[in-house]
């Protein structure tokens, strides 16, 4: 395993990146590469800027108007930030699920559908159809709403709405899709469901998912990276940090003496 | 000493229940002056509209296609030579609610979207007011420039197009009318559409949707139900209106659906049947009362409809 | 990086180009309903300014005793109702000699006001030690004058037939007006007079006394009302079908259009209780019962916003329900109650077809001196000169309006003044 992910180069990089909330300082100096086709976790105590870090890599900071991000992020050989990037497209090509699943009030078909609809990634009506069942296949929700199809994606239970969200993602066939705790608000059995889905989506895709749960964390990610007060404490293997960390920070976060 | 204390103490109390139940009283019975107000506008317009239809039957009052009110002159002249159907009524005001709403509406939803999701604090704060300032002009400015100004000027320019244009059209009053309304529906929509939650903005944003895809894809569909409300109660509102089509549209009962004719409204009718020189119990002037009637049960009817929407929207998202 | 996620590629352009679109289409529409309130005011003031200038003319009179008052009396109403056409007449033909036929006379007479003559008798039987005098006096010009010398009417423009005001008229006012004996001066009788028929001689008063004396009404019933029900559905209420009922009514008749209320002051004010027709009285009765549910909802949510700290500190120190509210939270909302209460006077003040139903449509030209007098409203005047047919009620309407919407400023920049003021913060 760790062989595979040393030959391949990481699909994104982020060098140095501070990130500013009007004076306070969320993010310092933190660099970290994120490899292809795997799950990268980020962890760490609440308020360490997991979140803020993650959200860095779709530009969504952009939509808050106090926040300001330094540093350099490169994807596709170009650093997103620049202002020849046009911030639209990239974000069809990294997908964000979020921490509550915000489904938009229309039927199941029309949210996986909204995203090629919007970039006009298919041809004809038969076209946009296969994309929305391949993409809830994928989701693994399709056999549960297969029949139903029309009806509200709100009328779908918790986890399900979380997995439509999911397929609603895949659907604009993104290369990196990050969440955002996306199992925060879900019982253990939905959770279990989704994390499941995680490790088959790797294949296709490179997911990016900050956690509150180290246990998460451990089950489903090949790379994890530590973050404490807005920096980066340690970042690699995610077997070997959780069994034998090199920071000190690393191993009483994950024995639990602080966070 | 505590034996006397305790009498006081019980005597003034009583004093002061009974001055607290004096006032809750009082309160109670200001507040019953709203309902006594609903129950006297009820009964005001159904007991003159229910001798009305004594004198006119309600088939010919609901379904009849002409209006000419008239009542014998003489006491022996058989029976009402005039017609009182509301059709031609109704018409007219609907034909000029129609095109005050078509003139309303995009004017007030683009205002809306843009001051919620585009503008910048500076100018949300400038044009707010302003907008505002429209809802509280006068209607009889309204119709007074409606008349003046606009009635000629459609005229005018209708004549350059070889339209025969009346003087006094149902679109000059229409289209003077619907800038009346644009604050109604733009103020409304402004807060239906704010209420839309922010995560599923974010949702669309984060697959790549532009600032106005989210709005027209995503934000306005979900605010659809709160803004129905909102074009609801300013087609109430302009179906109430009197003031701008007494001065700007005109007497004429036309059954018609052509903007340039003059066309009469149930409200204008009502002014007519009831600022002149008559008995009070003419046909005449209870028709008013009979015109009023319909026209409450069909603004209340919106209202209700409309408050109903928009409650359920945002019990939706509360 | 692939050319699709650059600005420049031409599959984005489209899109983005849709939202500057769609952009521009809300700033043409804020555009559009502003640039419209913005011409309308403009018109209405270049249409009425110029309605607070009167022309006035100079006319050298004779107070001949013989022609004023024969007998010597004094008496004023004598004085008054005399003859004093042809004393005006004289003092006219001394600068135009030529008009000695009777109808060129008529004519000439025809160049001032039809209230000269009433003007000079009030003079004369307020100072009847002019009789005997000679002197200069100015008088109100005809409509037809007033507005051929503020260049309202444009000879050239209209063929002398379908004109009031003849060719030779005009050669007349020439002359007066060479001889500087035509004037433009500040237009007191707007302000001081009431209603006529002859548009240089009518003025605002009686409608702006029966405005105010109808909002005095409304406020004195409407404000506690609306006060005292806000507070008993916020503070004492439990939720009941009683008090839902309430609600559901106060929120129905908000919506009512304002028409019906008029019905209902005619039916019940007028009919059944036959209270005096055309009176602020029951103007401001039917005024009060339409502004009731702007104030009652406005009230409320003051109400709400005053904090249950406030409540509860005064009812652990053993106030009662009463003391609680009335020492306590009522001061601490007032200013915003009655911030809410002028901004519904000040609609109020705007409200024309309820009073139309009561009959504030006459024409009134004394002046009302209290709530039982026969009076008008401004918005209602406004709309009863804009249905007159003479070309000077124009400038009227419009300089009416002007003055109306003073008011309205006035009174939405009073309740904002007062909310600043008064505002505690808690």
């Amino acid at each position: 395993m760790s062989t595979d992910m040393q030959a391949k180069q990481p699909i994104m990089t982020a060098r140095n990146v501070d990130v500013f909330y009007g004076k306070k300082q969320a993010i310092d100096n933190v660099s970290l590469d994120i490899p292809e086709n795997q799950i990268t976790a980020l962890i760490g105590p609440s308020g360490c800027g997991k979140s803020t870090f993650l959200r860095c890599f779709n530009r969504m900071n952009d939509t808050i108007q106090i926040c300001r991000v330094k540093g350099d992020i490169q994807f596709a050989g170009q650093d997103i930030y620049d202002p020849k990037v046009d911030v639209v497209a990239l974000r069809s090509r990294i997908g964000m699920v979020f921490q509550k699943a915000n489904p938009f009030p229309k039927s199941i078909f029309d949210n996986v559908a909204y995203g090629p609809r919007i970039h006009s990634l298919s041809e004809s009506k038969d076209h946009l159809e296969d994309i929305v069942i391949t993409s809830l296949k994928r989701a693994g929700l399709y056999d549960e709403v297969s029949d139903r199809l029309d009806e509200p994606g709100t009328s779908l239970s918790g986890g399900q709405q979380q997995r439509l969200c999911i397929a609603r993602a895949i659907a604009v066939d993104p290369q990196i899709i990050l969440m955002d705790e996306p199992c925060s608000a879900l019982d253990p059995i939905a959770t279990a469901i989704i994390e499941e889905l995680m490790d088959s989506m790797k294949e296709k895709y490179t997911i990016v998912i900050v956690t509150h749960s180290m246990q998460q964390a451990a089950r489903v990610s090949q790379q994890t990276a530590f973050f404490h007060l807005g920096e980066l404490v340690e970042s690699g293997d995610t077997e070997a940090i959780f069994t034998n960390p090199e920071q000190e920070r690393t191993q009483n976060y994950i024995s639990g003496r602080i966070g | 000493m505590n034996e006397s204390q305790d009498l006081t103490l019980r005597r003034a109390s009583r004093l002061s229940q009974l001055r607290e139940y004096a006032i809750q009283g009082a309160l109670i019975a200001c507040s019953l002056v709203a309902i006594f107000t609903t129950i006297g506008i009820v009964a005001s317009l159904a007991f003159e509209a229910i001798r009305f239809f004594g004198k006119i039957p309600i088939q010919s009052f609901l379904f009849g296609l002409e209006w000419s009110p008239q009542t014998a002159i003489r006491s022996d002249q058989v029976g009402a030579s005039g017609a009182f159907g509301v059709l031609p009524l109704l018409t007219g005001t609907l034909l000029i609610s129609f095109i005050a709403m078509a003139v309303a509406t995009p004017l007030g939803l683009l205002s809306a979207v843009y001051l919620a999701e585009f503008a910048n604090a500076k100018t949300r704060n400038l044009v707010k007011p302003m907008l505002e300032l429209l809802a509280g002009i006068p209607t009889v400015v309204y119709g007074f420039f409606a008349a003046l100004v606009v009635a000629p000027l459609i005229r005018g320019g209708g004549a350059e197009f070889g339209l025969q244009i009346s003087s006094e059209s149902a679109l000059a009053a229409g289209s003077v009318m619907g800038i009346m309304l644009v604050p109604y529906i733009s103020s409304l929509s402004d807060d239906v559409i704010n209420a839309v939650p922010q995560a599923i903005r974010d949702a669309s944003y984060g697959m790549g949707a532009t600032h106005t895809e989210t709005v027209t894809q995503v934000v306005l569909p979900a605010a659809t139900p709160g803004i129905i409300g909102s074009l609801l109660l300013a087609i109430s509102r302009a179906i109430g209106e009197t003031m701008i089509v007494v001065m700007a549209a005109g007497l004429a009962a036309n059954l018609t659906a052509n903007p340039f004719e003059a066309v009469t409204t149930m409200t204008v009718q009502i002014v007519t049947l009831l600022t002149g020189d008559q008995e009070f119990d003419s046909a005449k002037t209870l028709a008013a009362f009979a015109i009023a009637l319909f026209l409450l049960v069909l603004t209340l009817g919106l209202n209700i409809i409309a408050l109903r929407l928009v409650d359920k929207y945002k019990r939706k998202y509360a | 990086m692939p050319d699709y996620l650059l600005t420049t590629s031409p599959q984005m352009a489209k899109r983005h180009a849709r939202h500057t679109r769609f952009q521009w289409y809300g700033r043409i529409a804020i555009g559009i309903s502003i640039s419209f309130m913005l011409l309308m005011f403009t018109a209405i003031f270049f249409r009425g300014i110029g309605a607070f200038q009167k022309t006035m003319v100079a006319v050298d009179v004779q107070f001949t005793e013989s022609q004023i008052d024969p007998s010597g009396a004094r008496d004023a109403t004598s004085l008054k109702q005399a003859n004093y056409k042809p004393i005006l007449l004289q003092g006219l033909q001394q600068v135009i000699p030529g008009a000695t036929e009777r109808r060129d006379r008529n004519n000439l007479y025809k160049i001032l006001s039809n209230g000269a003559a009433f003007d000079l008798g009030e003079r004369v039987a307020n100072n009847p030690d002019l009789i005997g005098t000679s002197e200069r006096v100015w008088v109100a010009a005809s409509s037809e004058v007033d507005l051929y010398v503020k260049g309202k009417i444009d000879p050239e423009e209209i063929p002398e037939e379908l004109r009031r005001l003849k060719d030779q008229d005009i050669a007349w006012v020439e002359i007066l007006r060479a001889s500087g004996q035509i004037k433009k001066k500040f237009n007191t009788a707007f302000f001081t007079s009431g209603d006529s028929r002859n548009p240089e001689m009518a003025g605002i008063l009686s409608a702006a006394l029966g405005s105010f004396f109808s909002l005095l009404i409304c406020f004195l019933i409407a404000f506690p009302l609306g006060i005292l029900t806000a507070v008993y559905l916020e503070e004492y209420a439990k939720k009941s079908r009683l008090t839902d009922i309430i609600e559901v009514n106060i929120n129905n008749l908000a919506a009512v259009p304002s028409i019906v209320f008029g019905l209902l002051g005619l039916a019940i004010f007028l009919n059944f209780f036959n209270l005096p027709r055309s009176t602020p009285l029951v103007g401001g009765m039917v005024l009060a019962l339409m502004t009731l549910p702007t104030i009652i909802i406005a009230s409320r949510s003051i109400l709400r916003s005053v904090p249950q700290a406030t409540r509860d500190a005064a009812l652990g120190l053993g106030a009662s329900k009463t003391q609680t509210t009335f020492h306590h939270v009522v001061p601490l909302a007032m200013p915003g109650m009655l911030t809410g209460t002028i901004l519904g006077m000040a609609r109020a003040l705007g409200e024309t077809a309820p009073l139309l139903m009561i009959g504030m449509v006459a024409f009134i030209v004394d002046v009302p001196k209290g709530v039982t007098d026969v009076a008008t409203a401004l918005p209602v005047q406004i709309f009863l000169w804009a249905d007159s047919p003479e070309k000077g009620f124009v400038e009227l309407t419009s300089a009416a309006i002007m003055v109306l919407l003073t008011f309205l400023i006035l009174m939405n920049i009073f309740a904002v003044y007062l909310r600043k003021k008064l505002e505690r913060r808690w």
